[in-house]
């Protein structure tokens, strides 16, 4: 499989993956039935940390390891990336949550609450202990989505707005699209929040450890925040609950007050395409390679499976790491 | 082994589906756990057109029982009404009944529990009543057709384990041929099998296993205790008492 490769899906995983040929002299032509990167695709909604040692408490070793490759991969391409770590925070009542938190993670340091308040002044007195995880740093997916495709577009890369499966060698890299010919993908619902809050500055990424109501704000500057996720096991992409948007409501509110003032600028729900490990898939099949199943580290795990693909492609390595066995 | 609503099961340990880090690791805590009975938060996942249906299917690829819930539902008639789409969606008669009282305790509600559970009962439903080790509650729900009572040993997800030794041995004591099941509030092994040694016949965990570090080894470590705490009260355990008494004889030596 060299020369031309159809790639079919272009959110994050198909982007990274056409990035990675193209990188490779391999012409690509990307197929999604939408005619730019935007609400129809989960990696729209991302919340766009690029945290793996924060998402290392529950997700499997490869996300902690691989996900470390993403914030220079990204910078190669030229995107923005802001290398300013990321903070874990607790209510007072919780403070165990973040003794737990520390010994399941690494990468991290405690900050007393004066430290803490130096980093994020208007988080000052609000705790007085913090996990900052230093090597950790955050993007704008949607700015990343539309640079990587203008990237691509002027390396010559062909756009066609269609759903159809074409001819000659196919990569899938679609989402919950996917299901048709991968039974095992499931939807994972996510609901998420985008606020004005000009009363409030933090300049990185904030995670509350809650029991019940667990939340990260990701600044993107100029006041603008967004609230994330809640994880449901539902395939539902469309309506987001009234519980859920007061749930992450409540929890930014209670991280800091001056969110109670802010504007709501957007209520966002898609669902994530996960297997069930949760862990992304390239699967050969026929003349198809499929990479799917991101689930919530789309922008985390994208660079490394696109880096695998294109090592199968080019047959460089035909044992990538996430290879599955195909029974099916 | 127990028998629920005239089923019996394989196994003392039922677990909650919920919190897992994935599936393939909720697959695993039950795999290297054996645990006979999943419950299943129906509200939550529902989302409407059967949304939730790829996690059932995970579910029921489990090949254990399933127990749908009505976690989440504050009043009878939410209650009821998640109890009817369960029965859909499952195709099982079985019900484990919450009607939450208190939202930050998570307490149950007592007077709307029993209300639920007679009108479930009456539309032919097995109801396993999430219930506090109130002895009139309890016989209250009894009268209301529950043949299975579930008291708590402590708050949901709090892991303090068995809060009222007393009052759940009494609750023992005054039902000895119901099933009872401790549901909620387990953090350790040890507290179920605690459980298992005051003669109750089975827990049901979700938090203590979901959340821990290693989810599917906490799962096999409570079912090691639960066989080791039900051997134990099987094996009618010695009174304690207050005099040493030694353990090996002293006859044939010498007197100093």
């Amino acid at each position: 499989m060299t020369g031309a490769v159809t790639i079919r899906g272009a959110g994050v995983v198909g982007l990274c993956v056409a990035s990675e040929l193209m990188a490779r002299g391999i012409s690509v032509t990307l197929r999604d039935p939408a005619p730019a990167p935007g609400a129809h695709g989960c990696s729209w909604w991302a919340g766009g940390m690029l945290a793996p040692f924060c998402e290392g408490v529950t997700a499997e070793e490869p996300v902690m390891r691989l996900g470390q490759e993403a914030a220079d991969w990204w910078e190669a391409q030229g995107v923005e990336v802001i290398r300013r770590g990321s903070l874990v925070v607790t209510l007072a009542r919780d403070r165990r949550e973040l003794d737990q938190f520390a010994r399941r993670t690494t990468g991290h340091r405690l900050l007393t609450g004066a430290e803490l308040a130096a980093l994020e002044p208007h988080l000052a007195d609000r705790h007085d202990r913090a996990l900052f995880f230093e090597g950790e740093a955050h993007i704008d997916p949607r700015a990343a989505l539309l640079h990587l495709r203008k990237r691509l577009q002027e390396a010559g890369a062909r756009f066609e707005q269609t759903d159809a499966p074409p001819d000659g060698p196919v990569i899938d890299c679609r989402g919950l699209a996917a299901q048709d010919s991968l039974p095992d993908l499931r939807g994972v619902k996510g609901e998420m929040v985008v606020l004005r809050a000009p009363d409030v500055s933090l300049s990185r990424p904030i995670r509350l450890l809650h029991p019940r109501f667990p939340l990260y704000i990701v600044p993107r500057g100029d006041g603008v925040f967004m609230l994330g996720a809640t994880q449901i096991e539902s395939g539902d992409r469309w309506r987001a609950s009234v519980r859920s948007v007061m749930e992450l409501l409540s929890a930014a509110y209670a991280l800091h007050p001056a969110f109670g003032e802010a504007e709501v600028v957007e209520i966002g729900v898609d669902a994530r395409p996960a297997f069930p490990d949760n862990l992304p898939r390239i699967t050969v099949r026929g003349g198809t390679i499929h990479a799917n199943g991101l689930f919530r580290h789309g922008f985390l795990l994208s660079p490394a499976v696109a880096r695998m693909t294109a090592a199968l492609v080019t047959r460089e390595n035909e044992k990538p790491e996430f290879a599955h066995e195909d029974h099916g | 082994m127990p028998v629920f609503y005239d089923t019996e099961v394989t196994s003392r340990l039922m677990l909650g589906t919920a919190q897992y880090p994935s599936p393939a690791i909720l697959a695993d805590a039950f795999k290297r756990s054996g645990a006979g009975i999943a419950t299943v938060s129906v509200r939550r996942e529902a989302g409407g057109a059967r949304a939730g249906q790829a996690f059932w299917d995970i579910i029921r690829a489990l090949g254990v029982h399933v127990l749908p819930n009505t976690a989440g539902c504050h009043s009878v008639r939410e209650a009821v009404t998640t109890a009817q789409m369960a029965r859909e969606l499952f195709d099982t008669n079985w019900i484990k009944l919450e009607v939450i009282g208190h939202a930050d305790t998570l307490q149950p509600d007592p007077f709307g529990l029993v209300e639920a559970a007679r009108i479930l009962t009456d539309e032919g439903f097995a109801v396993f009543p999430y219930c506090t080790e109130d002895l009139v509650l309890c016989e209250r729900l009894v009268e209301a057709g529950c043949r299975v009572l579930m008291p708590w040993g402590a708050p949901i997800g709090t892991g303090l384990g068995l809060n009222n030794i007393y009052g759940l041995r009494s609750l023992r004591a005054h039902f000895p041929d119901l099933p009872l099941v401790i549901d909620a509030g387990l953090g350790l092994p040890s507290q179920a099998a605690h459980a298992m040694e005051l003669g109750y016949d089975a827990v049901l965990l979700n938090t203590a296993v979901a959340r821990a570090g290693d989810p599917a080894a906490m799962a096999e470590g409570f079912a090691l205790a639960l066989r080791a705490g039900r051997l134990g009260y099987e094996a009618d355990p010695m009174e304690p008492r207050d005099m040493a008494a030694p353990s090996t004889p002293v006859l044939g030596r010498a007197f100093t």
